[in-house]
């Protein structure tokens, strides 16, 4: 019999349910996993043990009062811009790096009636900028399948925890592919959900109007368990979309033949990759095995879609960190000489490289005089790139995709070169751009053993579709049932 | 050559809303300081703004009232800039599209009503308040004020004088204060002003080089600032020299205006939509229910005094000042019928009881029930209206009935002719050498004898009884 940190929620629900296990010896056994393999992978910035066996004992207590929900009791890792009150909310930054969330975000909220148990806080990209997990003030997290690799970003520590056992299941946020960039590395399954359909609130913002909370696990049937809990309307966030969301598990196991796919011509033109080619090859078989049809189609403004992100995500979060100035929380230079002299070295010494390159393309982006050439440009595209995606729909369920143009690449390989670290989401981005909701699951594997995500795509609120779509692909693949070797 | 003035005024006034503009703080003035804050106005990571609906509400009220068209789209944009009693570092307002443009409002000048524009008025959040230690190099910052909802009225360029500016927020304060939307206190600053002032030839079109005054904190100032710096840049200009665009601060103290930035050293605010808060939907029912729902505005009020009571458009104005003073005036009116003699009175006797301040006019002793039932003594010649303003003050001090005061003081006033007939003879007979000399044509005596009546009266003698008798006794004395 497998180890308890190695099953599924879904699986751990049941056993939890027919008190064969307590949540106590759950998450004993995942902490006993991080304890074995932490200090190799570093996908937490802050782990809570204490704080685990607490609220595990608390679920036991519910579920022995008969107060069992389908995730009660069950493990989760939460990446570090979420705020979790009496927590350190690090964002991965030096310049949060005390800083202890005063209030719940709603997510966290909802993990808590829930009764789930809370293992700390996942390691990511600082403030979400970066596609490896490298720009983390407290150091890269490592792909649990190959130590050298990166496990993509920013949620690497929330992909890295649920693929090697260190988490049953996952939160992490997508602003440009942070969540099925790192899932597609590390072999689990996540998704972005339909800008709206989770609150932002307690978010910490990097690029407010691309941000999306989302789940991370390790198959289909867990992430339906996830947004079943965290997707629905939140007052507390004016962005947040009053619509009633579906019972997710009820897609699992309708099937998905008669459905159609579609295959943007520009995202295969950029496939040079054979890897990640044979891997979409071999998916299409599978679906189509499943009785789905396939269609090709065009996404004509897809190319900008990366030239426009990265001037309106930088723009936003130029904004979004502006708070972040030693005045009121977080890091504040020891030594200055006046208030304006105190801002810049905070701001100096609390940010790295690459917020601060963002925030100083944003900042230009925004001056008087730019603003039409650049912010407002983007933002055309972006109405053009939604509307492209928009006339594809007419013609496909769903769009399936890689996710990234190569399997991970080692770490160091790109944190010096900024233009190829952002090419890595050319396939993630315009989903984001779209504000439609895209998932990663695994597809397969490099000839070196590396893994290989696809990606789908679907239409604003349909969610369920690609959960049923990927259960469907997972009832037919092993992909997403091999572990990394630890 | 002749200049003349183009000012155009930014308003800045707090609404008073219970709660904050993007949280649900209470906005309660005066609180120990950060008590009335949440991690939403705090500034705090993650945290996300909701719009208060209330403010939305009362910014359309103004906007109706100061006759713009509400847009039925707008957008929310950050204002970014640092500053330590901005928690985000950027303030939400508004920029493309405020939620309400084109309106205007009159004022009153010397060649009678006129327009002035409003290009827009719209919605944003005030700021926190730093303190400054006075011994030592450090600040503090309260953030009870952050968040509190604002709106920003900017008019059109078109005030010419001081005078007009001041006007101008007379008009405005009245009818925020009317419409319960703002307290219109300039000195705690729920009521502020800048202006943009510049200077041109007269008869030519296109404006002049322009400077921003700040820090001018009640209506006289603003007058003040103003004409000082029509006059620095009428000075400058007939020297020959050029107006530089900058931001200037006025100082009370001095009553001068200094420059605190250039125009290069000015702010880029980097304005954009923010995109915390969706495009701002004003529903056009709720916009119409808003509008039918306003009360007479003072402008209005103004018209349908002079018009209905007949009394002058200055006591007018002075009675539509606020809606409280008016229905007093109003109120008073229905228990005595004579316009113009309830409008003396309230502008001179009450008003001078009041300070000035309408707003003890509520806890005023003397509510108009009791000011009706004193000018009705007056009107029936039971007392003279010099006893009744002694009455009035009694009353305001204690509280008490007219009529009581009088009788318990012994005021009412002396009709008697047989009793006046026999004092005014008294008069006559104590003061030959006066008498002599009215009948030789010194007419003015006459007061004289009025007023030693009325001494020996304490004032209770009957004014006009007294007359009467006077005239009659000192034409028996009169040589045929």
């Amino acid at each position: 019999m497998s180890e308890l940190y190695e099953k599924t929620a879904a699986e751990l629900g049941e056993l939890l349910r027919t008190k064969q296990v307590t949540s106590v010896e759950v998450t004993r056994s995942v902490l006993a996993r991080i304890e074995a393999t932490e200090a190799r992978l570093h996908s937490f910035v802050t782990l809570t043990p204490e704080l685990a066996l607490e609220m595990a004992t608390e679920a036991d207590r519910r579920i022995a009062a008969g107060n069992i929900g389908p995730l009660t009791g069950i493990p989760i890792a939460i990446k570090d811009n979420m705020c979790a009150k009496g927590q350190r909310a690090s964002c991965g930054s030096r310049i949060l790096a005390n800083f202890i969330a005063p209030y719940d975000a709603t997510v966290v909220s909802r993990i808590g009636e829930a009764g789930m148990v809370i293992l700390g806080m996942a390691n990511m990209d600082e403030f979400a900028m970066g596609s490896s997990t490298e720009t983390s003030h407290w150091g890269p997290t490592r792909n649990p399948w190959h130590l050298d690799m990166i496990p993509g970003g920013s949620s690497g520590g929330s992909a890295a925890s649920v693929a090697a056992g260190e988490a049953v299941v996952s939160l992490g946020s997508d602003t440009g592919g942070s969540i099925r960039r790192p899932a597609s590395f590390c072999s689990v399954t996540g998704i972005k959900p339909t800008y709206g359909s989770v609150s932002r609130y307690g978010l910490v913002a990097y690029a407010s109007s691309l941000d999306q909370i989302g789940p991370i696990a390790r198959d289909a049937t867990d992430l339906a368990l996830m947004l079943n809990l965290i997707c629905g309307h939140d007052p507390m966030d004016s962005t947040s979309v009053p619509i009633e969301h579906p019972d997710f598990t009820t897609f699992l196991t309708k099937p998905i033949a008669g459905m159609t796919l579609g295959l943007p011509r520009e995202f295969y033109s950029h496939l040079d990759d054979p890897d990640v080619s044979r891997v979409m090859t071999d998916a299409r078989k599978v679906f189509e095995g499943l009785g789905v049809s396939f269609v090709e189609l065009s996404l004509p403004h897809l190319d900008y879609g990366i030239a426009a992100y990265y001037i309106i995500a930088p723009s936003e979060a130029s904004s979004n960190l502006a708070r972040y100035d030693g005045v009121k929380y977080g890091h504040r230079a020891e030594s200055f000489d006046g208030m304006i002299d105190m801002y810049c070295r905070t701001r100096a010494e609390g940010f790295g490289a690459e917020v601060k390159r963002r925030i100083m393309l944003g900042t230009y982006a925004l001056s008087s005089g730019y603003y039409d050439a650049y912010y407002l440009k983007a933002a055309k595209i972006r109405t053009l790139i939604t509307e492209d995606f928009k006339s594809a729909f007419q013609t496909c369920d769903a769009i399936l995709c890689p996710v990234a143009p190569t399997p991970p690449f080692k770490i160091g390989e790109k944190i010096d070169d900024p233009i190829q670290m952002y090419l890595t989401d050319v396939f993630t981005i315009p989903v984001n751009m779209a504000g439609l909701p895209g998932m990663s699951i695994p597809g397969g594997f490099s000839t070196t053993g590396l893994p290989v995500g696809l990606q789908l795509i679907a239409p604003h609120f349909a969610e369920s579709r690609l959960v049923q779509l990927a259960s469907a692909f997972q009832a037919e693949t092993d992909h997403h049932l091999k572990r990394p070797v630890l | 050559m002749e200049y003349e003035a183009v000012i155009g005024l930014e308003v800045h006034a707090q609404l008073l809303t219970d709660s904050k503009a993007f949280c649900s703080c209470t906005t309660r003035f005066g609180a120990e300081p950060n008590s009335n804050t949440c991690p939403i106005c705090q500034g705090m990571p993650g945290t996300l703004p909701v719009l208060n609906r209330k403010a939305l509400e009362y910014t359309v009220r103004m906007a109706l009232a100061c006759n713009c068209t509400i847009n039925e789209i707008s957008r929310f944009a950050r204002k970014n800039y640092y500053y330590p009693d901005l928690p985000k570092n950027y303030q939400i307002s508004q920029y493309e599209l405020p939620v309400s443009e084109h309106g205007w409002v009159e004022i009153e000048t010397a060649e009678g009503v006129r327009r002035i524009g409003l290009t827009r008025i719209h919605m944003e959040e005030d700021a926190g308040k730093l303190i400054h230690d006075e011994d030592r190099p450090v600040s503090y910052v309260d953030l009870n004020r952050t968040g509190v909802p604002l709106i920003e009225i900017v008019s059109e360029p078109e005030i010419r004088t001081p005078e007009e500016a001041a006007e101008y927020l007379r008009s405005l304060r009245a009818i925020l204060v009317y419409l319960d939307v703002c307290d219109g206190n300039m000195q705690e600053g729920s009521f502020r002003c800048d202006a943009n002032v510049s200077l041109r030839p007269v008869g030519q079109k296109t404006l002049g080089v322009k400077t921003e005054v700040k820090n001018m904190n009640s209506f006289r100032n603003v007058q003040r600032a103003l004409q000082y710096e029509i006059d620095r840049q009428t000075e400058a200009l007939r020297n020959g020299e050029r107006i530089v665009q900058d931001t200037r601060l006025f100082d009370p103290a001095t009553g001068m205006t200094a420059s605190m930035r250039s125009k290069e050293q000015a702010h880029d605010y980097r304005y954009f939509p923010d995109p915390d808060l969706l495009p701002l939907r004003v529903d056009p029912e709720l916009v119409e229910r808003l509008g039918r729902d306003l009360p007479e505005l003072p402008a209005e009020k103004k018209r349908r005094f002079v018009e209905q009571f007949g009394i002058p458009p200055y006591d007018a104005a002075v009675l539509t000042a606020s809606r409280e003073l008016a229905a007093y005036f109003e109120r008073t009116l229905e228990l005595f019928p004579k316009p113009k003699t309830v409008s003396n009175w309230i502008m001179t006797e009450l008003m001078r009881q009041l300070k000035g301040e309408e707003s003890g006019l509520a806890s005023c002793a003397v509510q108009p029930d009791q000011l009706a039932a004193l000018l009705k003594l007056i009107d029936e010649g039971t007392i003279s209206g010099k006893i009744a303003k002694t009455v009035f003050e009694e009353m305001c001090a204690t509280g008490g009935d007219p009529s009581e005061i009088i009788n318990q003081k012994g005021l009412v006033q002396i009709s008697d002719s047989e009793e006046l007939s026999a004092l005014v003879r008294k008069v006559l007979e104590d003061n030959r050498g006066e008498v002599e000399k009215y009948l030789a044509g010194k007419d003015k005596i006459f007061g004289f004898f009025v007023g030693q009546v009325m001494k020996a009266t304490k004032g209770k003698a009957n004014p006009q009884l007294v007359n009467d008798l006077l005239v009659q006794e000192l034409k028996a004395r009169s040589k045929p």
